[in-house]
C-alpha cells in the first residue's frame, strides 16, 4: 500500500464479501424454493429472496466497485485521497442504508414498504433490479455523488494516467445510467427502456470499462509489462466495448416495443460483443507471457486470469446462444437467461471484484501477498466456485432447453406450471451446485483467517527440494 | 522457401501491434455486417435491386475518390516521417484531415438528401442497411480522423523522427483500414446490382 488513504478501501471489501455471502444464502434458499415452493413461506416467499438475492448482488459488486476505486484511484494518481473522512462517512452511509433496505424487504410486505417511503409521490420501485424504496435510491445517488466527488477531486491534483481516466469516466456513466430509476412512467414502453438502459447500460457497455480499468491496474501491477502496453490494449478493449455495445445493448428493443429493424441492428450489433471479451483474454495472457516478474500472489493472478475466460463464455458465449432474434424468439425469460445472467454476473464482475480484492487485501493488512497456505485455501474456493457456477449455468440451460422443447417451440404447448414440473431434476442440479458454490465461497473466506506472509526464503528452499 | 518469401516474411507489421488486432477486430465487424447484408439480400432480391437505385451514386464516387486519396496523403506523411521531416508529415496528415473532412460534409450533405427523398431506417430492409452500414462507417470515419489529429499535433511536436515514427504508421495503419473498409462497402450498397 503506498498511500495510507487507499485503506478505506478496506471496509468496502469487507461489506462486499459479507454482503456476497448473503447473496448466495438467498440464492440458495430461492433455488430451493422452485423445488418446495411452500419452504419457508410465508415469512420469506419466494419474491422477497429472489429480491434479495438480486439486490445484494447489485450493492455488492457496487461496495466491490468502489472499495476499487478507493484503493486504485490514489495509486495511480500518486497523491494521497481528497478525502479519506469522507469515504469512510459514505462507506457506513451505503452499509447502513443497504441493510436497512434488506431488512425492510423482509419485515415489511412490499406493498406497504412502498406505501410508508414515498412511493406514491414519486413512483420507483417494482421493476427487476430496482424494487429499493424511493429513500434507498436517492441514497445510493448520494453516495454515488460523495463517491466521484471524491475520487474525481483526487484525479484533479494527481497524475493523470489512462487507467485512471477510464475507471473514473466509467464511474461517472454509473451513476448517471442509474438517473432513470427515477422515471417510472405509465406507459409499459417507456417504462421498460428505462430499466433497460440502467441494467443493461451497466453491463453491456460501463461495467466493462471499469473490468477493463481494474483489470488492466492489477496486470501493471503483477506483470511489471510496461504501463504504455497494458494502456493501449485497454484503450482497444474500450473502443471495442463501444463499438459493439451501444447498439449491442438494442438485442431486446424490438420485443420492447421499438421499430422493427432493431430485430437486425439488435442482433447483430450484439452478436459482436463476445469481441471485446476475446480481446480481454487475450490481452491477460499477453501480459502474463510478456511479464517481467513473479509475483508471489498466485491467488491474485489466478482471479485476474480466470476473469477474461470466465467472462467470456458467461456473458459471451450464454449471451451469443440467446442473442439473435430468431433464437430469442423462442429462448427470452426462460433458464437461458437465467444461465447467462448467473455466468456473466459472476464470470465478469463478481470475479473481477474478487481479483482486485485478492490482490489488494494483502497489501491493506500490511504484506505483499499472503502466505503459500493462505493462497491455497484461496484458490481452491476459486475452483470450486468457478466449477460450481459453470455447474449451476448448465443446469439451467437444461432447464431452458426443457421450456423451450415443451412450451415455447411446441405445436401443443404444455402449461408452465406442468414444464417447472418436468425440469425439477435440472433445479436439483441447480441447486446442488449451489451448495457447492457455497462451499467454495466458504473454502475461499477460510483463506482470509490464515495469518502470516509470504516467505519467499521457505518458498525458495521448498521449489529447489522438489 | 525462395529469398524473396522470406523477405517479405522478415518484414514485421507496420505500426503498433496491438492496433492490428483492433484493425481485425473491426473487420469482423464490418464481416458480420457484410454477411448480414448479403444473407438479407439474398432473400429480397428485388426489394435490394429497386430500392438501390434511390441512392444518388455521384455522392458515393466523390467519397471515394476523396477517401482513397486522404489515403496516398497518409502514405507520404509516412514516407515523410521516414526521411526525417516532421514537419512535411504533419502537413500531409492534415491534408488528409481536410479529405476527411470533406468526406463527411459530403455524406452529410446525402444524408440530408436521403431524409428528404423519405429515405429512413423504417421504409425497408435496403435502407435500414444503407443508412446503418455509412452511418456506421461514418462514426469510423470521425474516430480515424480523431486518431490523425493527435499524431499529426504530435507529427508538428516533433515527437517522432526516421527511427521511432510508429505512430504514425499506427495512425495510418487504422486510416488505411477505414478507406479499405468504404471501398467495399461502396461497391456492395451503391454499385453491385
Amino acid at each position: 500500500m503506498k498511500y495510507q488513504s487507499q485503506a478505506v478501501a478496506k471496509p468496502y471489501f469487507i461489506a462486499a464479501l459479507a454482503l456476497f455471502v448473503g447473496q448466495i444464502v438467498f440464492g440458495l434458499i430461492a433455488g430451493l424454493q422452485y423445488l418446495y415452493g411452500t419452504f419457508l413461506f410465508p415469512e420469506l416467499p419466494f419474491d422477497v429472496a429472489h429480491m434479495s438475492h438480486t439486490n445484494l448482488l447489485i450493492v455488492w459488486l457496487l461496495m466491490a466497485f468502489m472499495g476499487a476505486a478507493y484503493f486504485i484511484v490514489p495509486e495511480e494518481a500518486q497523491t494521497e485521497l481528497y478525502s479519506p473522512k469522507l469515504a469512510l462517512l459514505t462507506f457506513w452511509v451505503f452499509l447502513t442504508a443497504g441493510a436497512l433496505t434488506i431488512a425492510a424487504y423482509l419485515f415489511v410486505p412490499y406493498a406497504h414498504l412502498a406505501a410508508i417511503t414515498g412511493n406514491a409521490v414519486l413512483p420507483t420501485m417494482g421493476r427487476g433490479y430496482l424494487e429499493q424504496p424511493l429513500p434507498t435510491k436517492i441514497g445510493i445517488v448520494l453516495v454515488a455523488l460523495s463517491l466521484l466527488f471524491n475520487v474525481t477531486m483526487t484525479l484533479i491534483k494527481g497524475r493523470k494516467t489512462s487507467i485512471n481516466l477510464i475507471l473514473v469516466g466509467s464511474l461517472w456513466g454509473l451513476a448517471l445510467l442509474f438517473l432513470p430509476a427515477f422515471y417510472f412512467p405509465q406507459d409499459t414502453v417507456k417504462a421498460s427502456f428505462g430499466w433497460w438502459w440502467i441494467v443493461h447500460g451497466w453491463v453491456e457497455g460501463d461495467w466493462e470499462l471499469i473490468l477493463g480499468a481494474l483489470l488492466g491496474f492489477i496486470l501493471i501491477k503483477m506483470t511489471g509489462v510496461d504501463r504504455e502496453i497494458v494502456e493501449k490494449w485497454i484503450y482497444i478493449i474500450v473502443a471495442m466495448t463501444l463499438v459493439s455495445g451501444i447498439v449491442g445493448i438494442g438485442h431486446h428493443y424490438y420485443y420492447t416495443g421499438a421499430p422493427s429493424y432493431w430485430i437486425w441492428l439488435g442482433s447483430i450489433f450484439s452478436a459482436l460483443e463476445p469481441l471485446p471479451f476475446m480481446l480481454l483474454i487475450a490481452f491477460s495472457f499477453k501480459m502474463l507471457l510478456a511479464r517481467r516478474r513473479e509475483h508471489p500472489n498466485k491467488a491474485a493472478m489466478l482471479w485476474a486470469m480466470g476473469t477474461p475466460i470466465m467472462a467470456f463464455l458467461g456473458a459471451g458465449l450464454w449471451g451469443f446462444m440467446i442473442t439473435l432474434a430468431p433464437a430469442q424468439y423462442y429462448m427470452h425469460g426462460t433458464n437461458f437467461t437465467a444461465a447467462h445472467g448467473h455466468l456473466a454476473f459472476f464470470g465478469a464482475y463478481a470475479m473481477v471484484s474478487l481479483a482486485i480484492i485478492s490482490y489488494a487485501m494483502p497489501l491493506l493488512r500490511g504484506r505483499v501477498a499472503n502466505s503459500a497456505a493462505a493462497q491455497r485455501w484461496e484458490m481452491a474456493g476459486f475452483w470450486i466456485m468457478v466449477l460450481s457456477m459453470i455447474g449451476i449455468a448448465l443446469a439451467l440451460t437444461g432447464a431452458g432447453i426443457v421450456t423451450v422443447v415443451l412450451q415455447r417451440a411446441a405445436a401443443d404447448p404444455m402449461p408452465f406450471m406442468q414444464v417447472q414440473d418436468k425440469e425439477r431434476v435440472f433445479f436439483w442440479l441447480r441447486e446442488l451446485a449451489g451448495v457447492g458454490f457455497f462451499v467454495g465461497l466458504l473454502v475461499y473466506l477460510r483463506s482470509f483467517f490464515i495469518s502470516g506472509e509470504y516467505e519467499y526464503a521457505g518458498e525458495m528452499k521448498r521449489a529447489l527440494a522438489t | 522457401m525462395n529469398a524473396e518469401a522470406s523477405a517479405i516474411r522478415a518484414q514485421p507489421l507496420p505500426g503498433d501491434f496491438a492496433i492490428w488486432i483492433f484493425i481485425f477486430a473491426e473487420l469482423t465487424v464490418f464481416g458480420v455486417l457484410f454477411a448480414a447484408y448479403a444473407f438479407a439480400r439474398s432473400a429480397h432480391l428485388e426489394l435490394f435491386n429497386a430500392a438501390q437505385l434511390g441512392l444518388n451514386r455521384v455522392y458515393g464516387y466523390v467519397n471515394t475518390l476523396l477517401l482513397v486519396t486522404s489515403s496516398y496523403f497518409v502514405a507520404r506523411a509516412s514516407l515523410s516521417i521516414k526521411a526525417g521531416r516532421s514537419t512535411a508529415c504533419g502537413h500531409w496528415l492534415v491534408g488528409a484531415l481536410g479529405l476527411g473532412g470533406c468526406f463527411l460534409v459530403v455524406k452529410l450533405a446525402e444524408f440530408h438528401q436521403d431524409f428528404a427523398q423519405g429515405i429512413t431506417l423504417s421504409a425497408n430492409l435496403f435502407d435500414m442497411f444503407y443508412l446503418s452500414l455509412t452511418f456506421f462507417h461514418f462514426m469510423h470515419v470521425v474516430m480515424g480522423m480523431a486518431i490523425l489529429a493527435v499524431v499529426a499535433r504530435k507529427a508538428y511536436a516533433g515527437r517522432y523522427s526516421a527511427a521511432d515514427h510508429t505512430g504514425v504508421e499506427t495512425g495510418g495503419s487504422y486510416w488505411h483500414m477505414v478507406d479499405l473498409v468504404w471501398i467495399i462497402l461502396f461497391a456492395l450498397v451503391y454499385v453491385i446490382h
